[in-house]
């Protein structure tokens, strides 16, 4: 059954997800709201950056945090001059890798579903003497909230889930960066077979009911008149 | 030739197709003539040994008509694919465990068993202000990390956590220590700066005689168990007939060449073959 540093390990993925969807939705939404309206000439590069990490193969791309985030590397010098240390083997480090992975996940979504609404919603609002932030708080965020319990769980999901990035910046520390994909990794690798299909099963079995449990509330809240756009 | 022979695009095509045939019927003959004789076998290797093991397949092909593959990985992923039919005709694990485990499922030959390297250990900077004192920054805890390859995992790992009990600093070090998933991402950990120190395999960082990049403190083999990495010949290579192939390779790999090239990447050889000392925490 499920060993006590499993159930650390479930516990620490848990905080991991939840404080980087919190922390993406947060800085997500502004940014798929800029994406999803502006004009400017940096509308492509962005969209581009943001989309970037898929490219990469994870245990790459954390190969690369690992320096950037490092002593040597420009990330490590600032976090170092402010009296932060080096990221790299802290919660904190597998906070911000994540943040960056999972970044494309909850900003599409999001952008899709203001886009999707058109402007009319807002332009009505306008002539009715609602100001910018008015019109973002009370028209575009409740109409895009759809998109948004999407982005949320395909950002809480995809953060569960990550390994590779993990693995490469994480060091492996019980209740400080050893996540459950790096302890079922860690079951195969030592032959430990059926403590990693416990694990596994743990996972997948709490993945399923969270993503049913979200599905069905959006379903019946659709049901019920409560659409997606215009 | 006559001009009209040229003329026509057909004539052109018959005129190719004869020489694809001849081309064809070459390249059979070619194929079939030393088949009796040669193969293609592959192999599974754990990662820490690639370079040497691709120095030795050079070496190998040059003296024998038999080609070699390399399928690298770790050795516990190896291990699952073998068990669940890879088709590999022999396995070079970085450890003895593996190898005990495939000869108790019988699907490998137990005669075969070779211990073809003896791994050595190296507590490993790349801080300049650290270079010929690592030893002391480690027993004075001068270092905000000190890096090691997970002991459950990596035969390495575990050589480490010994190194460490051995010191006496099991507890000093136990905040400070980051745990690589293999051997190579250990180095990386110590390579990026990232750690100050780490305890890595002596062949990743020497090549004929001398550390290449970074400094180190070559450790004791006193102070730990030795690290034996062993290899087999599996049954699966009788069953696909690639048993006279994998043979001339174990021959090769025995031979004086391949150990003088195991020794060049900072590897010891074994002088009887493979001595089994039961697991590490027997003791």
């Amino acid at each position: 059954m499920l060993s006590e540093s499993d159930l650390a390990a479930i516990w620490l993925t848990l905080k991991l997800a939840a404080t980087v969807t919190l922390l993406l939705l947060i800085l997500g939404t502004p940014l798929a709201h800029w994406l999803a309206n502006t004009r400017s000439r940096w509308r492509g590069p962005v969209s581009a950056l943001v989309t970037l990490p898929l490219i990469l193969p994870p245990t790459v791309l954390g190969f690369y945090l690992l320096i950037f985030m490092g002593p040597e590397g420009p990330m490590g010098k600032l976090t170092e001059s402010v009296g932060l240390g080096t990221l790299p083997f802290t919660f904190p480090g597998l906070v911000f890798a994540s943040l960056l992975y999972s970044l494309p996940f909850v900003v599409q979504p999001i952008q899709n579903a203001i886009e999707a609404q058109g402007r009319r919603h807002a332009e009505v609002a306008a002539t009715l003497r609602a100001g910018p932030w008015d019109r973002f708080w009370h028209i575009t965020l409740p109409l895009a909230k759809p998109g948004i319990v999407t982005a949320a769980v395909l950002g809480f999901a995809h953060t569960v889930g990550e390994f590779g990035v993990i693995l490469m910046i994480g060091g492996n520390i019980p209740g400080e960066t050893r996540v459950v994909s790096v302890q079922i990794y860690d079951h195969v690798e030592a032959l430990e077979y059926a403590q990693a299909h416990w694990l596994s099963a743990a996972m997948l079995i709490f993945s399923f009911s969270v993503l049913l449990a979200l599905y069905t509330l959006q379903r019946r809240r659709a049901a019920s008149g409560w659409r997606y756009g215009p | 030739m006559p001009r009209r022979y040229l003329q026509g695009w057909h004539r052109v095509i018959r005129a190719m197709d004869h020489w694809i045939a001849r081309a064809l019927l070459g390249v059979t003959l070619v194929a079939a003539l030393p088949a009796a004789h040669s193969d293609e076998i592959t192999i599974a290797v754990a990662s820490n040994f690639s370079s040497p093991m691709g120095e030795i397949v050079s070496g190998f092909e040059a003296s024998s008509d038999h080609r070699v593959r390399v399928a690298l990985g770790s050795s516990g992923k190896l291990f699952a694919q073998i068990r669940h039919g890879a088709p590999f005709a022999a396995f070079f694990s970085a450890d003895q465990d593996k190898v005990r485990a495939l000869v108790a499922a019988d699907a490998a030959d137990a005669s075969s068993r070779y211990t073809y390297a003896l791994g050595r250990l190296v507590l490993w900077t790349t801080d300049a202000e650290l270079a010929g004192r690592e030893r002391q920054a480690l027993e004075a805890g001068k270092f905000r990390h000190l890096a090691i390859a997970n002991p459950r995992l990596a035969p390495y790992g575990a050589a480490a956590l010994q190194v460490i009990d051995a010191l006496g600093l099991a507890e000093e070090t136990s905040t400070k220590r980051v745990v690589g998933e293999n051997i190579a991402q250990t180095y990386q950990y110590v390579a990026s700066g990232n750690a100050q120190l780490g305890m890595i395999a002596l062949s990743q960082v020497f090549r004929d005689g001398a550390i290449t990049h970074g400094s180190g403190w070559l450790l004791p083999d006193t102070l730990h168990h030795p690290i034996q990495q062993d290899a087999i010949i599996l049954k699966r290579a009788t069953q696909d007939g690639k048993r006279t192939a994998v043979d001339a390779f174990w021959t090769y790999l025995q031979g004086p060449e391949a150990q003088r090239i195991i020794e060049s990447y900072g590897y010891r050889v074994a002088a009887t073959s493979s001595i089994d000392r039961g697991p590490l925490n027997a003791e």
